[in-house]
């Protein structure tokens, strides 16, 4: 690579590239890119290049794409969004709005941004429309040849990693594609999983003192070592994959397997976390997400306070609004809450302002009649009278 | 002839007040005007343009509907660019008939939808300045509307307004066809006669307010009969 760099041999890539020529009216040629991907789905036309720097050393993807002046497109693409992504201890929660925006007006009230990927993988766009529609679409493809080759499920972090690798030869254009993926990574083979939770029950007696509540039947050694740590609860129970408890102790412990959130960008970056919110309202909703997230939240606890970080950030946020879309995905897979419509929500809201301001003014009322009881030798008292 | 430099983007002149000197720069886009609009109704499907194709002061010409027919189920709208929506007209209709050939079936209103879909998006780097709506029957007989951005995001609608106009009718079928914003309303189902009316009284608004829209209405009817047309005039000036 070096030595290409130093001779400039990406520089002719122009020669060596298959490409359809269609001249244009102004001598120019335009050109479709060497194929990056062997099977790519799209061949992408480009306007011809204004400016060729010579000495130019373009690295190994860039080269074809980045390099161009896009014209000046007359339009706006849809952006302007509010969704979110957290993980507490019975899976995940995916929540977003469902605005569509175009630069003041909304193009769609009513668009869908958390797209459904496979049983246990849910994916939180925002961005431009087009390109989330698009790349999910591409993703959710090489997800599920990756199944097909090699007869497991893709974790999450390696979905992340895939969609990254897909998006790096775009960098520098302006695809945009902030993507969340949200999911459960569960390891088909119950071998691997049970060695990894044998030593995962052992850390886990010993730091956090719960209970543990699996027995291994294959292994003896197992046994022995709850027995010694942990005599209260041993009840048997079926060594299956969807354990919540030991789903916990192995995420926890950066183990194979647990709710996972994962962001991807299209500039590249890629994060890992607890709680990850995107776009133009997430300042809003990462205030109220920190607030009240708590690794051992219910099921109910984690929707009411996903449901409520939507809710505040589409109220300040002019780019987000009309309804939450809220998916729950578990060891047993993604779970769709009916779609809210939040205007609903304004006047609950309004309503239990009301009642707080009546519930005050009889407090006052009451504070004051005891005040005006206990000074009786006052004139004004006995005015009241 | 008329210079395109004297035109600022969206086909609006631009401002002759000195400003400084200014970089003249070709663009490849104009802006022809035009307002389309499609609703989907039980067992049919509306889809309605005016046929004014203007350029920044002047009228290129008051004839030039914006309704293709694409098969006996489906009709295209395109607003926009005139030049990108011809291209992209005649690139759909060598694709139906290669569909046609290699498949032996037409193709259906919500494959032509995905199959614009990656046309658009082929073009992610240049777009075609257009934007179409797609209104037809699907497999089993309901009316469909499909909506599209320029660079290919869509999704399937009952009703949708796009072009020059759109963002005054919009709000206006969402309140008549959606019944949004209306407190004890009756939904009742659109029925065809009433909804070919509400078609024509908005389009005469539109064409009241904006100036991209006038002369001539062109409303295609779609229902499991085959498709109708209707001409009604409009404004004129």
């Amino acid at each position: 690579m070096a030595l290409q760099d130093v001779c400039g041999f990406l520089e002719t890539l122009d020669d060596i590239s298959p490409c359809t020529y269609l001249p244009s009216e102004m001598g120019y040629m335009w050109r479709t890119p060497f194929e990056f991907d062997r099977d790519s789905a799209f061949h992408f036309l480009f306007p011809p290049q204004q400016c060729r720097r010579k000495n130019r050393a373009p690295t190994l993807f860039s080269s074809a794409f980045s390099s161009l002046s896009p014209h000046q497109q007359p339009f706006h693409l849809s952006h302007g969004t509010t969704t979110l992504g957290f993980i507490f201890q019975d899976g995940v929660i995916a929540a977003a709005d469902t605005r569509a925006s175009c630069k003041g007006l909304i193009c769609c009230p009513i668009s869908q941004k958390i797209m459904p990927i496979h049983s246990h993988l849910v994916v939180n766009t925002s961005g431009s429309g087009a390109d989330c529609m698009l790349w999910e679409r591409i993703l959710t493809r090489e997800m599920r040849l990756y199944q097909l080759r090699h007869r497991k499920r893709l974790s999450v972090n390696g979905a992340a990693k895939l969609l990254s690798m897909m998006l790096h030869p775009f960098k520098g254009t302006n695809v945009c594609v902030a993507a969340t993926l949200c999911g459960w990574d569960g390891d088909e083979t119950q071998e691997a999983l049970q060695s990894c939770m044998e030593i995962a029950d052992v850390k886990e007696a010993m730091e956090h003192g719960t209970s543990v509540s699996t027995i291994l039947n294959k292994s003896a050694l197992g046994s022995e070592k709850m027995a010694s740590i942990n005599e209260q609860d041993a009840h048997a129970l079926k060594p299956t994959v969807s354990d919540q408890n030991t789903k916990n102790v192995l995420s926890t412990f950066g183990g194979w397997s647990g709710p996972r959130v994962c962001y991807v960008c299209s500039d590249g970056l890629q994060l890992k976390g607890e709680i990850i919110s995107v776009g133009s309202g997430s300042p809003y909703a990462y205030a109220v997400l920190d607030d009240g997230w708590r690794w051992g939240m219910t099921v109910d606890e984690a929707v009411a306070l996903a449901r409520e970080a939507v809710f505040r950030a589409t109220h300040w946020d002019a780019y987000s609004g009309n309804n939450v879309d809220l998916f729950h995905i578990t060891a047993h897979g993604w779970r769709r809450r009916d779609r809210e419509d939040l205007k609903e929500e304004y006047y609950r809201e309004r309503e239990r302002k009301k009642k707080m301001i009546k519930d005050r003014e009889k407090e006052r009322q009451k504070r004051e009649g005891g005040e005006l009881a206990e000074g009786e030798g006052d004139i004004y008292s006995v005015c009241c009278r | 002839m008329i210079s395109a430099q004297a035109y600022g983007e969206n086909g609006k002149m631009k401002e002759y007040h000195y400003t400084g000197p200014v970089e003249h720069k070709f663009s490849p886009y104009a802006f022809n005007g035009g307002t389309v609009l499609a609703v989907a109704g039980e067992d049919f499907a509306i889809v309605a343009s005016d046929t004014r194709l203007s350029e920044g002061y002047s009228i290129h010409s008051r004839d030039s509907p914006k309704c293709y027919k694409l098969t006996d189920t489906t009709v295209l709208g395109c607003s926009g660019f005139h030049g990108d929506c011809l291209t992209l007209t005649k690139i759909i209709d060598a694709r139906l008939k290669m569909y046609k050939h290699s498949n032996n079936k037409t193709m259906t209103s919500g494959a032509i939808a995905a199959m614009l879909s990656t046309i658009l998006y082929g073009r992610r780097f240049f777009p075609y300045y257009v934007y179409n709506i797609i209104g037809g029957l699907d497999e089993e007989g309901r009316g469909a509307v499909y909506s599209f951005d320029p660079v290919g995001s869509y999704q399937r609608d009952t009703y949708k307004a796009g072009g020059s106009a759109s963002a005054m009718l919009q709000p206006l079928l969402d309140n008549q066809i959606g019944f949004k914003n209306m407190e004890n309303v009756e939904e009742v189902p659109l029925t065809l006669e009433k909804a070919v009316q509400l078609v024509k009284d908005v389009f005469i608004s539109a064409a009241e307010r904006d100036v991209y829209t006038g002369d001539a209405l062109k409303i295609c009817i779609i229902t499991k009969e085959g498709i109708r047309e209707e001409i009604v005039p409009l404004r004129k000036d």
